[in-house]
C-alpha cells in the first residue's frame, strides 16, 4: 500500500499524518520554517510563493485558533484565502463531504485545509481530489493534527536542539488527542528515545505503548527529569460520561502546579497546544511562568504552515 | 431434465466421498452416483474433468435486502449473486425494513424467492417486534410461515429480562435462537477494534470482551433455559474458547464465522479502508489465527459470507461515518479454498463447513449428494484464480475488501432442484 501522501517521487503531495513520514521530509519542513520565522517579524511580512493560488479552509468542525493561523499563513505567502465553516452551512442540507469537496474543486482550489470531527476523512478527501489539489490536514477526529504535531517539534528543536537525547512527557487526555498521536509520531522519527504519556487509565487508548511510549498513570513518577513537559487540552465534554468525575479531581492528579513541575529537569520546557483550561490541566503559575514557551508555539506555528503550504504547492 | 455430470471429481462431505464419479440428476433429484440408472438418457451432459463436483453451499448469512432497502441490492440481483457463487441455499437475518416480524413479511419474501427460482431462501425471522428488544414476535406463527429461526440482527439487545424470556420461549418450541453476541454498552460510538490500529488511526473502539462477556451472559442463560443458540460472527481468540468449552459441556450451541474474520485483521484498515467496516470488526491476527483454527477443529461450525451490499455512497464517508458490512455471497467458495489451501485443510473437509455442517444448524436435511435427494449442486474449478473486480460481480454491492485480489475457485454450474441456475459459460 502507497503512502497516500506521497506522490510518484517520494514528494509530499498532501499532509495528512506526520506516520509514516521520512525523518528528511519532517527536517526539510523544519528547516524551510526557519527561513520564514523572519518573514514574520519582517515590517512588510510577504513572500509571493503561493500568488495566484486559491487556499480553501475546509471546516467541519468549530476551530477559531487553528483556522486563523492557517489563514495568516496563506495570506503571508500570497495566497487568496477561503473560509468555509461547513457544519452550518451545506452539511446541514444534506450535502456528502465528496460533493462539497467537488464543488469547490470546481471553484479552481490549489489547496484545500480540512478539519473535520471523523477521523480519515481528510485521508477520504486526498483520495478523491484531483492530482494538483494539495490537502492538509488540520486536524481531523482523534487521528492526526500533523501541523501541530510539526510545530510542537519545531518548538522542541528550538530550545532543545537534538531530538536524540530527550525525555518528553504528554499528559492528559490522550485517547482523545490527534495533538499527542501526531507528536509522539514526530518524535520517534526523529529519534526521540524516551516519549511518556501520563494519564488515568480511562484517558490512555488500548495499546498505545505499540507507538513507542512509556505509560505512566502517575504524574510525579511520568514527569520525573523530563525536558519537555506537553500539557493536552481537556474538553469539557470528558466530564459529563464515565471518563472522568470531575474538573477539580483532574486538577489534583493530573494538572500541572509549579511544585509538580519541579520534578522535571530544572531547563524543562512547558507545551500546550491552546486554548488553556487554566485550572483543570494547567495552573496559571505554570502557564505565565518562565518554563511556558506556549505562545512561541503559535508564533512558529505560523512560519510551519508557511513552510507545509509552500513545500506542497512546489512538489 | 436429465443431466449426466461426467468425469468430476466427487466431493460429499456427508458421506466422506472424495473420488472420481458421475452423478446423474433427474426429476430435481439426485439419480445415481457413480453408474447411470438403467435407461438414463441424459438432455444435458455437463463435462466435470478437472472440475469439483459437490453440494450446493449453503450460507448462514446474505442480507437480501428486502423488504426496504431496495436500493442496495434486490432480491434478483442477489440471488443471482448466490448461484454464481455456487450457493444454493442461504439463511438471511431478519434487518429488512420493516424487520421480519411478522408472518405476513415473511411469507412474502420466501413467495418471492420462490418466483424467482432461484436459491433456496430461509429467512431468520426477528426475535423481538421491530427488532426493540421489547416485546417478543409471534414465534410459532414465524416458524409456520417459513422461519428457521429467530436473531436480533446486529441490533443491540440491550434487557437481559428479554433475552432471557426471548430464550425460555424459543425453548419452549425447540426454535434455535440466533445471537451476534456483542455488549451493546461496551461497544457503544465504537467503529474499530479496541487496539493497537484503532489507537493509530484514532477510531472509537469496540473491545474484545464485549464479545465475550456477551457470550458468557448467552451461555448462562442456555444453562438456565435448556434454549438452542447459534452464535454469529465470531470475532475474538477468547470467544473461540469459550465456545469450546460450552460445547464439551454439552450445550446445544454452535456458532460460525464470516469469511472476513477468517482472513482478514484490524492491520487491513490501512489508511481507514471503509470496505474493511464490518460487523463485529476486524480484529488482531492472533483472533484472526484462532478463528481460522476454530473452524479447523471444528469449534467453529460454520463459515459464511455475511453478504451485505451496501451502495458506493453510503461507503464513500469517513470510516466512522460509512456503514458497515461486505459483499460476499460470490467470495464465500474462493475464501473457504484460500483458507483450506493455507491451513492445509482436505477440501471435504473444508467443503463441510459451507455445506453439511451449516444444513446442520439450519436443521436442513440439506448439504449433501445423497440419491434420491434434491440435487443442489454446484460445479467449480478449484485450480482457477481470478481477481475480484466490481465488474464481474453480479451483486448490486461492490464493497468488498477483497477487490483487485486473486481468488482460487471458480463456479462453472450451479444447479438447484434439478436446474442448471448458473452456466458459466453462457452467463
Amino acid at each position: 500500500m502507497r503512502n497516500p501522501q506521497l506522490n510518484d517521487k517520494g514528494e509530499l503531495q498532501h499532509l495528512l499524518t506526520i506516520e509514516g513520514l521520512p525523518r528528511e521530509i519532517l527536517t526539510h519542513i523544519l528547516d524551510t520554517a526557519t527561513s520564514f520565522v523572519g518573514v514574520t517579524a519582517r515590517e512588510v511580512k510577504k513572500v509571493p510563493l503561493l500568488r495566484g493560488k486559491s487556499v480553501f479552509n475546509l471546516f467541519f468542525e468549530a476551530s477559531t485558533r487553528t483556522r486563523t493561523t492557517f489563514e495568516i499563513a496563506a495570506k503571508r505567502l500570497s495566497a487568496d484565502v477561503i473560509n468555509l465553516n461547513i457544519d452550518v452551512s451545506s452539511h446541514t442540507k444534506g450535502e456528502t463531504l465528496l460533493d462539497t469537496v467537488d464543488n469547490l474543486s470546481a471553484m479552481h482550489a490549489d489547496m484545500f485545509v480540512v478539519r473535520h470531527a471523523q477521523s480519515g476523512a481528510p485521508h477520504l478527501i486526498a483520495s478523491h481530489v484531483a492530482s494538483h489539489l494539495h490537502v492538509i490536514n488540520a486536524g481531523d477526529g482523534r487521528h492526526a493534527h500533523p501541523t501541530q504535531g510539526l510545530l510542537d517539534l519545531y518548538t522542541i528543536r528550538h530550545y532543545k536542539k537534538d531530538f536524540t537525547r530527550l525525555s518528553v512527557a504528554i499528559v492528559g487526555d490522550v485517547l482523545h488527542s490527534r495533538v499527542a498521536r501526531s507528536l509522539i509520531h514526530a518524535l520517534t522519527i526523529m529519534g526521540t528515545p524516551d516519549i511518556r504519556v501520563i494519564g488515568p487509565m480511562t484517558l490512555i487508548p488500548a495499546g498505545v505503548e505499540k507507538l513507542g511510549v512509556t505509560v505512566f498513570h502517575d504524574l510525579e513518577q511520568g514527569l520525573r527529569d523530563a525536558d519537555v513537559v506537553v500539557m493536552l487540552r481537556l474538553q469539557s465534554e470528558r466530564m459529563r460520561g464515565a471518563l472522568l468525575p470531575s474538573a477539580q479531581e483532574f486538577f489534583k492528579y493530573y494538572g500541572l502546579t509549579p511544585e509538580k513541575l519541579a520534578l522535571a529537569k530544572p531547563d524543562a520546557i512547558v507545551m500546550h497546544p491552546g486554548p488553556l483550561n487554566r485550572g483543570v490541566e494547567i495552573d496559571s503559575a505554570v502557564a505565565d511562568g518562565s518554563h511556558a514557551v506556549i505562545l512561541s508555539q503559535v508564533t512558529f506555528g505560523i512560519a510551519v504552515r508557511m513552510a507545509v503550504m509552500s513545500i506542497l504547492a512546489g512538489n | 431434465m436429465k443431466i449426466h455430470i461426467k468425469n468430476g471429481r466427487l466431493i460429499d462431505p456427508k458421506s466422506n466421498t472424495d473420488a472420481r464419479a458421475d452423478v446423474y440428476v433427474a426429476a430435481g433429484k439426485v439419480a445415481a452416483v457413480g453408474k447411470a440408472p438403467d435407461g438414463f438418457s441424459a438432455n444435458r451432459v455437463i463435462d466435470a474433468t478437472d472440475l469439483v463436483v459437490c453440494p450446493g453451499l449453503i450460507d448462514l448469512s446474505a442480507r437480501l435486502r428486502e423488504p426496504g432497502l431496495e436500493y442496495k441490492a434486490t432480491l434478483e440481483s442477489e440471488m443471482l449473486a448466490a448461484v454464481a457463487g455456487g450457493v444454493t441455499s442461504l439463511a438471511c437475518p431478519p434487518d429488512t425494513d420493516p424487520p421480519l416480524d411478522e408472518p405476513g413479511l415473511v411469507e412474502m419474501l420466501k413467495h418471492r424467492a420462490k418466483t424467482l427460482n432461484l436459491a433456496h431462501v430461509y429467512p431468520i425471522g426477528a426475535l423481538t417486534i421491530a427488532l426493540a428488544g421489547e416485546q417478543l414476535t409471534e414465534m410459532a406463527e414465524l416458524r409456520d410461515a417459513g422461519c428457521v429461526g429467530f436473531s436480533h440482527a446486529d441490533v443491540p439487545l440491550q434487557d437481559n429480562q428479554v433475552l432471557w424470556r426471548a430464550l425460555q420461549y424459543a425453548a419452549t418450541f425447540g426454535f434455535c435462537v440466533w445471537l451476534r453476541p456483542q455488549d451493546g454498552y461496551l461497544a457503544k460510538d465504537g467503529v474499530a477494534h479496541d487496539g493497537e490500529m484503532a489507537t493509530r488511526l484514532g477510531l472509537p473502539g469496540i473491545p474484545a470482551f464485549a464479545e465475550t462477556i456477551a457470550i458468557a451472559t448467552i451461555v448462562e442463560l442456555m444453562r438456565a433455559t435448556g434454549a438452542r443458540v447459534h452464535l454469529c460472527r465470531l470475532s475474538t481468540r477468547e470467544g473461540v474458547g469459550m465456545v469450546r468449552a460450552a460445547k464439551r459441556e454439552g450445550l446445544s450451541l454452535s456458532c460460525d464465522v464470516g469469511i472476513h474474520h477468517a482472513h482478514l485483521s484490524e492491520m487491513d484498515l490501512g489508511y481507514f479502508d471503509s470496505h474493511c467496516h464490518l460487523l463485529p470488526p476486524l480484529r488482531s491476527g492472533r483472533d484472526r489465527d484462532a478463528l481460522r483454527e476454530g473452524l479447523k477443529d471444528g469449534t467453529i461450525d460454520a463459515l459464511c459470507s455475511d453478504h451485505t451490499p451496501v451502495d458506493e455512497d453510503s461507503k464513500l464517508l469517513p470510516f466512522g461515518e460509512s456503514e458497515a458490512g461486505a459483499t460476499g455471497l460470490e467470495l464465500l467458495l474462493p475464501l473457504t479454498l484460500k483458507w483450506a489451501l493455507e491451513m492445509k485443510v482436505p477440501l471435504a473437509q473444508a467443503l463441510a463447513r459451507v455445506t453439511q455442517q451449516p444444513a446442520r444448524v439450519l436443521g436442513l436435511n440439506a448439504g449433501h449428494l445423497s440419491v434420491g435427494h434434491s440435487a443442489d449442486i454446484c460445479v467449480f474449478d478449484p485450480e482457477q484464480y481470478r481477481k475480484v473486480t466490481a465488474a464481474e460481480l453480479k451483486s448490486q454491492g461492490k464493497n468488498t475488501p477483497f477487490l483487485g485480489i486473486e481468488l482460487p475457485g471458480k463456479v462453472r454450474y450451479t444447479l438447484v432442484q434439478g436446474q442448471i441456475v448458473y452456466d458459466a459459460g453462457t452467463a
